[in-house]
């Protein structure tokens, strides 16, 4: 080879070193090193002054699974995960195609449905807090109209959970609204015209030809929803605390009690480990199954 | 035209946008099996119209009859036609074949029908071997044929196009054009062909419809508008390059005809019918101008040329014409090219005893010099 282009390709090679570095480094720092950094942490036993920290290997995880809280919290999870998530994206997509559509006040509607996305996590969390009062609230002075008894949504196990999933949606549809919105913009108006002179109907189009194509889009908000329903615990703070007996808490708040309530870190690092190898795992089933049928442009 | 009645036909429809663009008040036969097309500029309405046809806008005022039946409030699926779009609108996660049976699938048809029909389009199309391509991994002209089968499939007696060639390159469009017009003889169908090129009108159509502001300027086929414009603007629209048109206060007294008043009157001038002398003398009258430029393009060369008081011409001369920028010349013509104009309004005057007048006369009598002396 001549002796330029080699050196052209060395400085080609540099030079993506040079622009991926400072990602590479900042990763590294902030993501890499706490991963494994926890999962050493993880294999240690709780030091105290008395017993300083040893290396006890899984111990860490077997009094995790040996313990009912942890399968009570994942349950609870995977009911909060299993809800929020088709829920939130149906909502979205629904509230998408009618802001699309040309209807009067199409400005203030996407902005209406946007609005809870704005709105700090805590302040949702407060404002419901209000609604879910009993016999004062919103929701109970509307079903109290027709005669119902007051209920303590937040206050009993049989209904803790559920409305935490209300309010999880309610903040997340119009967030993942946007995204489909934007998708829905990008399609042509003419697939829609050429379908009708097809003699497809709204509903065939819907089917055939525009979810196929929000298909990309479905992924990154499924994706995002799925991060979420892991993520997102700001409102138990204010809204129930993970109580009543555990009925709504999720993982993450559990993880965040055992290492800043009852300062038990090693077991909220193997906890962690846990979530990141279940998260992982998702991610590449997911990938594997729906990379193939999607259609990307 | 036929003793039949029209296949298509449109009384007095009107389609009024918020801008004001649209069509007003337009009525409009078609033929069985003819090929039409709807020429005029952007934003002259052909485009509406043809969409008023397919169904996907809905007349404000007026009716529609395709085949015998009043549509003019019926879904598009029930007109039974089909359209090819400007930007071919094939859905882009599904296979050529998937595509062009997408509406046959729609409409239930039965399975193995399918799959004859299918295997007919493609072969019309020469799209076979391409069945399981995505849109994405085809080349312009392939996805332009795409469109096409998918318009042919399902059999209708009538097609819509969109100016389905703007897309394409030049040398292409050239050869899609004949293929379009031999696939609809051999079909037997009519298409209405929505363009604002009027080589692809001239060159395909057996009507051409001229619109102009939502109007029907002329209809009439190739001939017709080339040779006896109706208006000013048909004439400036139709040919390339387009014909002359300069006031005629600008032109000597002695070419006007009897009977028309020079300010209010427009003259036009094909290029090809423009002579051009560079003796001085040698012809009892002539226009003086300037040459400011030429184009040689193999088998002709353009002339540009500088009439005070006007935009200038544009002559047509066969083979190679040298004559650098600047040289004074004197411009003639048989004085049957000349076309006349409304000044104001722009419509077709006609001399009143054409060939009488004094100059027609000494025009006629000239020797046709510039062409054999340059």
């Amino acid at each position: 080879m001549n002796e330029m282009a080699r050196l052209q390709k060395r400085r080609l090679a540099l030079y993506g070193w040079m622009l991926a570095a400072p990602a590479l480094a900042l990763m590294s720092l902030f993501a890499f090193y706490p991963a494994i950094a926890t999962f050493w942490h993880s294999l240690f036993s709780r030091g105290t002054s008395r017993r300083p920290s040893v290396f006890t290997g899984f111990e860490n995880y077997g009094d995790l699974f040996a313990d009912p809280t942890f399968w009570t919290v994942a349950t609870n999870n995977l009911i909060y995960a299993g809800v929020t998530i088709p829920v939130s994206i149906i909502f979205a997509l629904v509230m998408a195609l009618w802001a699309n559509a040309h209807i009067p006040a199409r400005s203030f509607v996407r902005s209406a449905y946007f609005t809870p996305t704005i709105l700090p996590m805590i302040a949702a969390a407060n404002l419901w807090l209000f609604f879910y009062t009993p016999d004062l609230g919103v929701i109970d002075q509307i079903t109290g109209f027709f005669g119902a008894s007051p209920t303590n949504w937040l206050g009993q196990p049989e209904t803790a959970l559920a409305s935490v999933i209300i309010v999880t949606i309610w903040k997340e549809a119009g967030f993942f609204m946007i995204f489909y919105l934007a998708a829905l913009q990008t399609i042509p108006p003419d697939l829609r015209e050429a379908a009708r002179i097809e003699g497809a109907g709204r509903w065939t189009y819907t089917r055939r030809v525009l979810l196929p194509l929000l298909m990309p889009t479905t992924i990154f908000v499924f994706v995002n929803a799925m991060i979420n329903s892991v993520k997102l615990i700001d409102h138990l703070f204010i809204l129930t605390k993970g109580g009543p007996n555990n009925a709504s808490k999720l993982i993450l708040y559990w993880i965040w009690e055992m290492a800043f309530a009852y300062f038990d870190s090693p077991h909220a690092a193997a906890m962690t480990i846990l979530v990141l190898l279940a998260l992982g795992l998702v991610a590449v089933a997911q990938f594997r199954l729906v990379e193939k049928r999607t259609h990307y442009r | 035209m036929t003793s039949q009645p029209p296949f298509i036909r449109i009384s007095s429809v009107s389609r009024v946008f918020n801008g004001g663009n649209g069509v007003h008040d337009l009525s409009l036969d078609i033929p069985r099996g003819s090929f039409v097309v709807l020429l005029g500029p952007s934003g002259c309405g052909k485009s509406t119209t043809l969409r008023l046809i397919a169904g996907l806008e809905i007349a404000d005022h007026g009716t529609i009859e395709i085949d015998g039946k009043d549509v003019t409030s019926a879904p598009p699926s029930k007109r039974s036609l089909s359209m090819v779009f400007q930007s071919y609108a094939l859905f882009p996660h599904l296979s050529v074949a998937e595509n062009i049976v997408f509406g046959l699938k729609v409409r239930k048809t039965k399975k193995d029908e399918i799959k004859t029909r299918l295997a007919d389009a493609l072969r019309v199309t020469g799209l076979e071997g391409y069945e399981d391509r995505k849109p994405a991994q085809l080349s312009g002209g392939q996805r332009q044929r795409v469109a096409l089968a998918r318009a042919i499939v399902a059999g209708h007696p009538l097609c819509l196009m969109d100016e389905p060639l703007s897309n394409l390159d030049a040398k292409l469009r050239h050869a899609v054009r004949k293929d379009i017009r031999d696939l609809q003889q051999r079909l037997g169908i009519t298409v209405v062909y929505v363009t604002h090129d009027q080589t692809e009108a001239m060159s395909m159509a057996d009507i051409v419809i001229l619109m102009k502001d939502g109007r029907i300027e002329q209809i009439g086929n190739p001939a017709d508008l080339y040779l006896k414009p109706a208006t000013a603007f048909a004439a400036g629209f139709v040919g390339s390059p387009p014909m002359t048109l300069i006031p005629a206060n600008a032109l000597p007294t002695s070419v006007i005809p009897d009977g028309f008043d020079a300010n209010n009157l427009t003259f036009g001038i094909r290029p090809e019918d423009l002579i051009l002398s560079t003796g001085q003398n040698d012809h009892p009258w002539g226009i003086p101008a300037t040459v400011t430029g030429s184009e040689f393009l193999g088998a002709e060369t353009f002339l540009f040329v500088a009439i005070p008081g006007t935009d200038g011409a544009t002559a047509r001369l066969p083979g190679r014409v040298e004559i650098s920028p600047g040289t004074e010349v004197s411009l003639s013509w048989v004085g049957a090219a000349a076309h006349w104009f409304d000044g104001e309004h722009g419509h077709r005057l006609t001399p009143t005893v054409p060939g009488t007048s004094a100059q027609d006369t000494k025009i006629t009598s000239q020797p046709d010099t510039a062409t054999s002396t340059l």
